[in-house]
């Protein structure tokens, strides 16, 4: 590994693939070993720092002493079976993991170098917003939904002329606009499922976030609906980073750059998505890709 | 080949089973308890419509036989006989205001409670408590309600909300002290109402708001209310109608006088919410044979008249809410 690597930022995702040497843990259900992450990843700017963390609902640790990164412009997938801690992992990024009674987490995760626990909570969360598995639209016009993320981060509420351009971006970029722009007072109830999922990832950008989560986004949707927002994804990728939870193991290859293996709640591997599949290192790795378990 | 249709339409055609046989086949297959179950549902249904249209017909062929625009538009007037008692104008607008007041206090309590209780104090114990306070609120006959009122209007504190009689002894009945007992009525519908609502709004929604950087504050007033909308709305519209149907607050806490009777050296407006009068329904009971009044015609066409202002506003509120609410069902 050349910890010189000086790439123009940012640099080709598929190169950094090959390039990186993958943490690997073995046995895997045993806890990781912690190994400072610069170790295993030379280049990419770190926007977010998963650093040892524990996260436990009552005295059950539903993820084990994990330590990933999240840089910029790359998808990281997290993969396993049920149960594994993927989506609790991903609650506890933007600290939605508070609003169950009992959750806990030890250990820190940090956003640009500042620990999340030190930033007050609507602020991370508009750094780090949101999509989730069920396409969950608020009971409200579509133009209110995406508005509605902007509309309440300021005691003096701007007024529609005001609205009306973030909002239109922000539905550009979840490639929404052309379908809806001519009724934007349609109840957004109406929309098709993958529509009403292009919606919430419309409200999800309307924040401008740094960091997109998305929990098994394309669970509940067609086939096609899932192509388009994998399309969406891929795109996306150049703007900010995303940390995507699947269930679908083609998915993660599609569209992740990095993957990560969790098996329960354990960090089994974290690769790039190439080797990772086609080279997994941990027992545990090649048998979950390979379908014999999962 | 000639195309057959796949499955001959019922009752189409010659030669088929009739749809009686087809029926009968049908339910030869039933369970005897399923049959008598089948047959008790459709008699309940049948018996309940017939019941309440009835009801409607013989208000309506007694109440409307008496009324007229002139009966609603004029002061009721102390008499002997039924021709010398004037109308109903004074219990009309009694009932309105009644309603009107007893709903501004239990629509922002009741839903306040329920939101409180949802979405804030979530399994704590002064959650719980508040629950079955309200529920025993419920339980309590409103008589009981209006005894125990009386008693505290009554004091010597409370004078500002009556007539208080030259010695300083406080009357304890006026429309604001009997509008607000009656909010006690409507509150536990509303409160229900609208924390059945918060309860069926599935998680996920909340959490998108939370994930937005919403703060609760924000999620309330901007996802979870309009959510619940309509049943704020069913909820507001049980309670006017039992505000509107109550007897016993309104005699003993409104004085139950024939005629609105504003308090003196007041303000206007002020004068009216001390002062006494009555409603369509001790108006019905004074003039009913029961009550020492003497015009069971007027009776009758005074109890439509509160079916038909209750009446509508019901249809007023599901109208309002059906306009405003048009495709916002929740996904489940």
């Amino acid at each position: 590994m050349n910890p010189t690597m000086s790439e123009a930022f940012p640099p080709p995702a598929r190169r950094i693939a090959l390039d990186r040497a993958p943490t690997i843990v073995a046995p895997p259900t045993s806890p990781i070993r912690h190994t400072p992450i610069d170790d295993a990843v030379p280049v990419g700017r770190e926007r977010m720092l998963v650093d040892g963390v524990t996260v436990s609902y009552g005295d059950a640790p539903a993820v084990k002493n994990v330590t990933l990164p999240i840089r910029d412009t790359e998808v990281l997938a997290l993969i396993g079976p049920s149960g594994c801690g993927k989506t609790t992992l991903l609650r506890t990024l933007n600290r939605l993991t508070e609003l169950t009674a009992g959750a806990s987490y030890t250990g820190t995760i940090s956003i640009d170098g500042e620990n999340v626990r030190h930033l007050p909570v609507t602020h991370l969360r508009r750094r780090v917003s949101m999509v989730f598995q069920q396409p969950n639209p608020f009971p409200m016009s579509i133009f209110d939904n995406v508005a509605y993320a902007i509309r309440e981060q300021a005691r003096r509420a701007p007024g529609k002329a005001e609205l009306a351009p973030k909002v239109e971006s922000a539905l550009r970029r979840a490639g929404l606009w052309d379908e809806v722009s001519h009724d934007l007072d349609r109840p957004a109830l109406r929309l098709s499922g993958g529509q009403q999922q292009r919606l919430c990832i419309a409200r999800a950008l309307a924040v401008e976030p740094e960091v997109l989560l998305m929990d098994e986004p394309c669970s509940a949707l067609d086939p096609k609906s899932t192509m388009v927002i994998e399309e969406l994804i891929r795109e996306l990728r150049k703007s900010l980073s995303v940390v995507i939870v699947t269930h679908n193991l083609q998915q993660a290859r599609r569209v992740g750059d990095h993957v990560a293996f969790m098996y329960l709640g354990d960090l089994v591997e974290y690769a790039p998505a190439e080797r990772l599949f086609t080279d997994p290192q941990a027992e545990r790795t090649r048998e979950y890709v390979a379908g014999t378990f999962g | 080949m000639t195309s057959v249709p796949l499955k001959p339409r019922r009752g189409s055609g010659t030669g088929g089973p009739s749809r009686v046989a087809i029926l009968r086949r049908e339910l030869s297959e039933w369970r005897i308890i399923d049959l008598i179950g089948y047959a008790g549902a459709w008699i309940a249904g049948t018996m309940l419509a017939l019941i309440a249209f009835g009801l409607l017909a013989f208000l309506a062929v007694k109440g409307v036989s008496y009324l007229s625009l002139d009966l609603v538009a004029s002061r009721p007037e102390p008499g002997i006989d039924q021709s010398q008692t004037g109308g109903i104008l004074d219990p009309v607008i009694g009932t309105l205001l009644m309603i009107l007041i007893g709903t501004a206090w239990a629509l922002p309590l009741g839903v306040g409670a329920a939101l409180w209780v949802v979405e804030y104090g979530k399994g704590r114990r002064l959650a719980r408590a508040v629950e079955s306070a309200i529920e025993v609120v419920a339980g309590m006959p409103s008589i009981v309600i209006a005894i125990f009122g009386l008693a505290i209007s009554q004091m010597g504190f409370m004078g500002l909300f009556s007539i208080t009689a030259e010695g300083g002894a406080v009357f304890g009945r006026s429309f604001l002290i009997a509008g607000t007992a009656m909010s006690l009525i409507a509150l536990p519908l509303i409160f229900s109402a609208t924390r059945e609502g918060l309860l069926t709004v599935p998680n996920h929604i909340r959490e998108a708001s939370y994930a937005l950087g919403k703060t609760q504050a924000a999620t309330i007033r901007r996802v979870l209310l309009p959510s619940v909308r309509s049943n704020i709305g069913t909820g507001t519209a049980l309670g006017m109608g039992r505000i509107a149907g109550d007897t016993a607050i309104i005699v003993i806490l409104l004085g139950a006088t024939l005629r609105i009777q504003p308090a003196e050296n007041a303000p206007p407006l002020v004068d009216l919410l001390r002062g006494t009068g009555s409603t369509l329904t001790s108006y019905v009971y004074n003039n009913s044979p029961a009550g020492e009044g003497n015009a069971p015609d007027k009776a009758y066409a005074a109890g439509f008249v509160l079916l038909v202002i209750v009446l509508l506003l019901n249809f007023a509120i599901s109208a309002v809410l059906q306009r405003r609410g048009k495709g916002q069902e929740l996904t489940r």
